[in-house]
């Protein structure tokens, strides 16, 4: 079976005032109906770049899609323009944003602004399109949801209003949904809940989901198959049990070792009688 | 419902309204703003249908009734020709209100579309629309009415009529030299509205860049507009009663507010009310024009909790 999505060779560079950046240089990526995948790597190693570049996000310019194709069902999304785009945003293709503090527009209710997806990619009545927001509130798990669609985004805390992103980028059943780091911004409890609705509806709706963090904890939680991305590349690529087991690349190692654990066999870093502080920082980058 | 392990204070709110509504609820809360929609509602009324139960006319000289005060005749007084200060103040106001409010949209309308374009371009049409604004803005404005007024009166007078093609010809020129402030307004808000992350949401759900601007950045910068076009309604009062003082508005025999204070101040000293009403008027106009701009500020802003 031909994947959903297949990402082949993609560069996307940014022109600077110091010259190119090659933000994703090279990155081949597929994933099939219903799977879920993991991308890992530290801040700017262009996680989230190659998820925009999938959806042209990205500001152009200063960024280019240099090289490469992303096959969406066997079709090339790459040439497409923004205008042709827009049908499959959403509608196909969900994203899932960083921010649910400040991806809502203050001053629309936050139903009208899902019942505004619907409206756009199904043609449905306003009327229809509000009795839709409201299933998917309950879907999204948000209590009254009768009620709440006509509340503001500032009358929702953090966590429901991730679930009201959730709610709008599934809103048209999209074969893909994008989540880029969904709980970043959330504390752990929420967080917890957050990804456990994700997969709930996954299950339920039978999307595939990319996710894209650099906590290693929800990818440990969530993925079946995770990628590990670095300096533009993907420098490894395993299912979740092998990754944390059996890291390859030695970047993999030192992300793994960057987490603290309470199960592992620890030691301090530096006893209080011994305090030296060069032998404690030769041992900080002896274990990176 | 599954989420009934949270914390839901929601049990029991008021029924949700509609939109509308629930700005009306908010604007009442407001109660200079209230107010002043009622003054402003009873000076439109009145220079609507006063002249069907004041039936003055404009235009009665009366020498035995000259420069006299407030009286059951005459309730606002009588100026220098005897002519009654209320019936010419209600056939003005329509003029004086018109002409502030219609300069008031042409400058919002101007304004909000250059601004807009100038503020959503990133290249050359943004740099391009912002010359263009620091132009207008340092245009010696007194000369060009003058030539503009000079140029086109007469085409537009034979076309709509001397007043109609006045009125016109003023509007658009007091409206297409106040529109400067509302663009670099509209421009800065967009500056920073477009890069939010709600825009880029709306982006990734398949917005196309109209409905961007339309439904998400401009709702979004109207706060700032509103203030600057209630100011613009008064200053377009004040600038038409300007041009009536230069000869260049409306025929001298026409009473508009600012051509009634024009007339007035060589008496000031024995005939203070033939000043006092028309600008009271236009104070009152004016303040009532401003705190509705405040009001609907408040009411359309959605985050201000009130």
């Amino acid at each position: 079976m031909a994947p959903l999505l297949e990402i082949k060779g993609l560069k996307t560079h940014f022109s600077t005032d110091d010259g190119m950046l090659q933000a994703v240089d090279g990155v081949d990526i597929a994933i099939n109906k219903g799977e879920t995948l993991c991308v890992v790597g530290e801040s700017g190693c262009g996680k989230t770049v190659t998820a925009m570049s999938i959806l042209k996000l990205i500001a152009m310019p200063p960024g280019r899609i240099v090289e490469g194709q992303i096959l969406f069902e066997g079709r090339d999304l790459v040439p497409l323009t923004s205008h042709q785009l827009d049908d499959i945003r959403a509608k196909d293709i969900g994203f899932i944003f960083q921010e649910p503090m400040t991806s809502l527009n203050p001053v629309l209710s936050v139903g009208e602004q899902v019942a505004e997806v619907l409206r756009r990619h199904e043609g449905l009545s306003h009327k229809e399109a509000l009795a839709r927001t409201v299933e998917m509130f309950k879907l999204v798990q948000i209590p009254n949801a009768a009620g709440r669609v006509h509340d503001y985004p500032h009358q929702f805390s953090g966590g429901m209003r991730q679930r009201v992103m959730i709610a709008m980028a599934l809103a048209c059943k999209p074969k893909l949904v994008i989540a880029d780091e969904p709980t970043t911004a959330l504390d752990v409890t929420i967080q917890a809940q957050i990804l456990e609705l994700l997969r709930d509806l996954q299950a339920e709706l039978g999307m595939s989901v990319i996710l894209i963090s650099h906590d290693l904890g929800v990818i440990a939680e969530f993925a079946q198959r995770v990628l590990v991305m670095y300096a533009g590349r993907i420098v490894e690529q395993a299912s979740v049990r092998q990754l944390f087991r059996k890291p390859m690349h030695p970047y993999t190692d030192g992300l793994l070792a960057a987490v603290p654990r309470v199960d592992a066999d620890a030691h301090r870093l530096c006893h209080r009688e011994d305090l030296d502080l060069g032998l404690a920082l030769g041992e900080v980058v002896h274990g990176l | 419902m599954a989420g009934s392990t949270l914390a839901s204070p929601s049990a029991e709110r008021r029924p949700a309204w509609s939109p509308w509504r629930e700005t009306w609820r908010r604007y009442r809360r407001h109660k200079m703003a209230v107010v002043s929609a009622v003054l402003l509602l009873v000076l439109i009324v009145a220079v609507v249908f006063g002249p069907f139960v004041w039936r003055v006319s404009i235009n009665d000289i009366d020498f035995n009734a000259r420069l006299e005060g407030p009286s059951l005749a005459h309730p606002f007084g009588t100026d220098d020709l005897g002519q009654d200060i209320l019936a010419r103040m209600i056939y003005g106001g329509r003029i004086s209100l018109a002409v502030g409010l219609a300069a008031m949209a042409v400058a919002v309308v101007i304004g909000t579309l250059i601004g807009a374009l100038a503020g959503m371009s990133r290249g050359a049409l943004g740099h391009g629309l912002m010359w263009l604004t620091d132009l207008f803005l340092s245009l010696p404005q007194l000369p060009l009415l003058l030539l503009l007024i000079y140029l086109f009166r007469d085409g537009l007078k034979a076309v709509f009529g001397p007043e109609g093609g006045i009125f016109i010809l003023i509007v658009l020129v007091i409206g297409g030299l106040r529109w400067m402030p509302v663009a670099r307004l509209v421009r800065a808000q967009f500056l920073s509205l477009r890069e939010k992350d709600f825009v880029e949401a709306a982006r990734a759900l398949g917005a196309s860049p109209l409905r961007q601007v339309v439904r998400h950045i401009l709702p979004n910068a109207l706060g700032p507009v509103i203030i600057a076009g209630t100011i613009d309604v008064a200053a377009a009062i004040i600038a038409e009663s300007t041009l009536s003082f230069l000869g260049l508005g409306f025929p001298p025999d026409t009473p508009t507010w600012g051509r009634l204070l024009f007339d007035a101040k060589d008496f000031l000293d024995i005939a203070a009310h033939w000043a006092l009403f028309p600008g009271g008027a236009i104070f009152v106009a004016v303040v009532a024009i401003n705190f509705i701009g405040d009001g609907m500020r408040d009411a359309l802003d959605a985050r201000r909790v009130i």
